[in-house]
């Protein structure tokens, strides 16, 4: 149950009911890596959302492959996109499930991915992303949408970035959250 | 697997329409991001609302952000900036309360790293905004400051501050 009721300061409460919205797992960096692996997700929840926060140690894509998937001509991406002076839109293929590009080593990026209805073997799966990077003068803010042409349930999430690591401290936390 | 209380409620306040800010303070470190839900106004129409954290008015935040009014789609920056909008930077919003923002503040307790928030709004009968920002600091967010770019925050403004748990 939302609980934005609620008006005293400082009232505890959850904003959604017990165990409806989980943490499954969550791995942060103790070194540079190049991939982050989530599996044996249990199909117990109606969505899945992954929250990344980190530093890349070049700037590329970061993408997302469902159930060791590499076959590229499954995913497919749109997204539009703000550097701060100019907005632009654009599809990407070729490459696993994309949820942004990073525009700084230095400065941290932040990834909030909706994976819906990832183990309904019914329809293919789409995450959505909400990402950016600043850098106090440069960076990027964008929208992804990304589609894998796959009716398989979700087990498996393998996070990359293309020729580069993520790095140490960079963390990376999967939820699943419940239908009523 | 830890099953319970992973999005949790940590403070709630609502504006009474006499101040120009509201502050969430002393906010626990043992979450891995925060997240702030408002929904509410500035005093004044065609202006935002705003954040500082741990009450830092330096020139310490920067934001990048793209908007869409209906008609046009424009993307803007800020630098070395003392705050960062999170209700309808580029676009403004109506003094009233049907404007929304929900900001997640990204690893907020690590020490190591400077901070960064994503933020999502919506202000009313304007458009629709994302920014991203970066507070250059490694400090632990303890407090949240949100005020009014010009007047009094609108009466019954509500802001809600969530944390979210790690395994």
């Amino acid at each position: 149950m939302p609980i934005l009721g609620i008006i005293a300061s400082g009232i505890s409460g959850n904003l959604f009911t017990q165990g409806a919205f989980d943490s499954i797992a969550t791995t942060t960096l103790g070194s540079s890596t190049a991939t982050i692996t989530f599996s044996s997700i249990p199909s117990t929840y109606t969505h899945l959302q992954l929250r990344m926060y980190g530093v890349s140690n070049a700037t590329n894509r970061i993408c997302i492959a469902y159930n060791s998937d590499t076959t590229t001509s499954n995913y497919n991406s749109h997204y539009i996109e703000g550097n701060g002076s100019t907005d632009y839109a654009g599809n990407v293929t070729g490459v696993a499930g994309n949820t942004y590009f990073t525009q700084s080593t230095t400065q941290p990026f932040s990834s909030i991915v909706d994976i819906l209805d990832y183990a309904n073997t019914n329809k293919y799966k789409v995450q959505r992303a909400l990402s950016g990077n600043d850098a106090n003068g440069s960076g990027t803010i964008s929208m992804y949408s990304s589609l894998w042409l796959n009716t398989n349930a979700i087990t498996s999430l393998t996070i990359t970035i293309t020729s580069t690591t993520f790095a140490a401290n960079s963390s990376f936390a999967l939820y699943g959250i419940k239908a009523a | 697997m830890a099953k319970d209380n992973t999005y949790q409620a940590i403070a709630t306040t609502t504006a009474t329409g006499s101040t120009t800010s509201v502050t969430l303070s002393s906010i626990p470190g043992t979450y891995t991001d925060l997240v702030l839900i408002l929904q509410g106004g500035p005093g004044s129409s065609g202006n935002s609302l705003y954040v500082q954290i741990n009450s830092d008015t330096g020139s310490n935040y920067s934001t990048t952000d793209i908007w869409g009014d209906g008609t046009n789609a424009e993307s803007g920056r800020t630098t070395s900036a003392t705050f960062i909008r999170i209700l309808g930077r580029g676009i403004g919003a109506s003094n009233n309360l049907s404007n929304s923002s929900v900001t997640s503040f990204m690893n907020y307790s690590n020490t190591t790293t400077h901070k960064t928030l994503l933020n999502r709004s919506n202000p009313a009968s304007a458009g629709a905004t994302a920014t991203v920002g970066l507070w250059r600091s490694t400090s632990a967010i303890t407090s949240l400051t949100v005020t009014s770019e010009s007047g009094n925050l609108i009466s019954g403004s509500t802001f809600t501050l969530y944390g979210i748990k790690a395994a």
